[in-house]
């Protein structure tokens, strides 16, 4: 890997999330990514499901009956996540939406709302260590001079290999035609010095791009400052450079487990064992001709002195 | 997708997507969605690629055994099945590509990070030592080269046999990924099976003494390392054991062990049964290969194969780091 400019990244911060969905049209835009199905699933209001060939940006929506802020700090200050407990009690006076268990949620207590919608924009997540990188067998993956993880259509040739490789579930085969497509984050705006589509697009700068190091700083100082308005759930994903995956490039702040988002608890770069694979096939390998040696060694010699052919030639 | 969410409730886990036989897995996802993603891997191309690598591999040894021994029956027979086989696997991973003229790009870097580049160049080595072997059987024509390309070709089949099962193990496909260290050894057993499986079939009884030795070897192997890798797999290993999967493995055990002990027994004397335990042999070979497969598409469609073994690591390490003095360890499973 060599770097020759910094390496940057997404610092995507959930706590502000509105799920506006901005950064998804913003990324299918820019990127020309064809459509991958209309249909309605009924899981909150996310119909996009997940990350794949042509859904490089994912909104995820998660509803919860628990308050963002725990009843001991409810009556302090608040800070900026305030409006998920007053947005969540407007719709009650308008009536239009029949979400019953939504709205009666939303009506008990008084101060905030025991119920919490969580919004978490996921992406692919440009790992230090990218397995999707090292198992592609043409070398159509690549590193970026920023540090990023992009495919070369014109090299990938369909086998596949990359996608259950990704820990996180991101790359994937686009059906009728086999090769692999993921998030470049937008490698074509970044030798431009512009601001990859979704980052621009987002309205409350949930998503921010720059600087690795910058946005780590950034991150954790948020983190602390969500803390301090009593939101101990607040906490960093993907952040840590000595994680399974050396870190990612594009990381997040959280308010729940990472499984609740659909995110790998605890991510590994397959790689990282691969000395050790090589290893068990060399000792299988041995074991093989090993055996067989010795099916040979203890069959002797065939009776062909014997055999009706021999003795005719005689 | 009809659940409703399984979000609510407390922090640490507890709900989990649809209700399963085994309660102890209690875990969080999204919608129950998966973690991972499936790659577009038609399972009788890469089931056909994992088997015919391994016939290809394990019987080039075989026809080395045989040439060196004196059984010109079965070393031709051997070398000719390899060569076919080589082709039908090079062939089911192209077919697998969709266009042909893909697989250029797979030559076009070695990579060693990359299990399937490896085996690429692999083939690209292997398989004309393979067929200049059985061409040269079959015509006798340079004979001193295709003894040279017989035993080039027995030199690099054990790691032909054994290459796909770090193909498939440097994935984070669950059921491959952790299975790494027995994954090798039961496609080395059932490489072997399916090899000596064939020589039953096509060599006559007095050749064939190698060949029951080897069924017997492989057999056994693959047996035990299939035995050792599901019992250190812990929740995964129910992949291997139902579903499809686990139908196939079931399948593979009774026909791999049936040819075997069959082929030992009488396969010396009746040559009527001496080939059908090749058959069987070579049907559990194939059921083994489509069982790993299945199985690997199983731990990628359920997210609890993915989150719950990462938990247990997770939590297994915050014990280990706060080992003698903190109050707020992680509570223990209440199952």
């Amino acid at each position: 890997m060599t770097a020759t400019v910094e390496r940057v990244g997404f610092f995507t911060d959930t706590s502000v999330c509105i799920g506006c969905k901005a950064c998804e049209v913003a990324c299918k835009e820019w990127n020309a990514i064809p459509e991958d199905g209309m249909e309605l699933t009924g899981m909150s209001y996310d119909n996009t499901q997940g990350l794949g060939a042509s859904t490089w940006r994912h909104v995820a929506f998660i509803e919860q009956s628990k308050p963002v802020v725990p009843k001991t700090h409810q009556g302090r200050h608040q800070g900026e996540h305030q409006h998920q407990g007053d947005g969540s009690r407007n719709p009650q006076s308008e009536g239009a939406e029949d979400d019953a268990d939504v709205f009666a949620l939303a009506a008990q207590g008084s101060g905030s709302s025991e119920l919490r919608w969580l919004m978490s924009s996921d992406v692919c997540k440009h790992c230090t260590h990218a397995a999707c990188l090292d198992v592609c067998p043409t070398g159509s993956l690549f590193r970026t001079e920023f540090g990023t993880v992009v495919v070369q259509e014109d090299i990938c040739n369909g086998c596949g290999y990359c996608v259950p490789a990704c820990p996180y579930g991101v790359i994937e085969q686009r059906p009728d035609d086999g090769r692999a497509f993921k998030c470049t984050l937008c490698y074509d705006r970044l030798g431009e010095s512009q601001t990859p589509a979704c980052a621009k697009a987002c309205p409350t700068e949930s998503i921010q791009y720059g600087p690795l190091d910058e946005l780590r700083e950034r991150a954790a100082a948020r983190v602390e400052e969500l803390h301090r308005a009593g939101v101990p759930d607040a906490r960093l994903y993907g952040h840590d450079p000595d994680d399974g995956v050396g870190g990612d490039g594009a990381f997040f702040l959280l308010l729940d487990e990472p499984e609740v988002y659909g995110l790998p608890p605890d991510p590994v770069v397959t790689t990282r064992d691969l000395p050790a694979m090589w290893k068990q096939a060399g000792a299988a390998a041995l074991t093989l001709l090993g055996g067989l040696a010795a099916a040979f060694a203890t069959s002797g010699k065939p009776k062909t002195t014997r055999s009706p052919f021999a003795r005719r030639r005689l | 997708m009809t659940t409703a969410p399984l979000n609510g409730g407390k922090r640490r886990r507890k709900r989990r997507g649809e209700q399963t036989v085994v309660p102890d897995a209690e875990f969080t996802s999204y919608y129950g969605k998966p973690i991972l993603n499936t790659p577009e891997w038609k399972p009788l191309n890469i089931g056909g690629y994992f088997f015919l690598g391994g016939l290809a591999g394990a019987g080039s040894l075989l026809a080395a055994g045989a040439t060196a021994t004196q059984r010109p029956v079965m070393a031709r027979s051997m070398k000719i099945t390899s060569t076919v086989a080589i082709a039908g696997s090079a062939a089911a991973l192209i077919h697998d590509l969709g266009k042909p003229a893909r697989f250029a790009n797979m030559l076009r870097v070695l990579k060693p990070t990359s299990p399937m580049s490896v085996g690429s160049w692999l083939l690209a080595a292997y398989g004309p030592l393979a067929g200049a072997a059985a061409i040269s059987d079959m015509t006798g024509v340079l004979p001193r080269a295709g003894h040279t390309a017989t035993a080039g070709a027995a030199l690099l089949g054990p790691a032909v046999a054994t290459y796909t099962a770090v193909l498939a193990s440097d994935t984070a496909t669950p059921a491959w990924h952790d299975g790494y260290r027995e994954l090798p050894f039961v496609f080395a057993g059932s490489a072997t099976a399916a090899a000596a499986g064939t020589a039953l079939l096509t060599a006559p009884l007095r050749e064939n003494r190698p060949a029951r030795h080897a069924a017997l070897f492989g057999a056994a192997l693959e047996a035990a390392a299939t035995h050792r890798m599901e019992s250190r797999l812990g929740m995964v290993a129910e992949t291997y054991r139902e579903g499809l999967a686990g139908r196939l493995m079931r399948s593979a055990k009774v026909l791999t062990a049936a040819g075997a002990l069959a082929g030992a027994a009488t396969g010396g004397r009746n040559r009527g049964l001496a080939a059908l335990s090749g058959a069987a042999l070579l049907a559990g070979s194939v059921c083994t290969r489509l069982g790993v497969f299945h199985a690997g598409r199983a731990t990628l469609a359920d997210p609890k194969y993915t989150v719950v073994p990462q938990r247990e690591r997770l939590r297994a390490r915050e014990a280990a780091q706060s080992t003698p003095a903190t109050d707020h360890a992680p509570p223990t499973d209440p199952t």
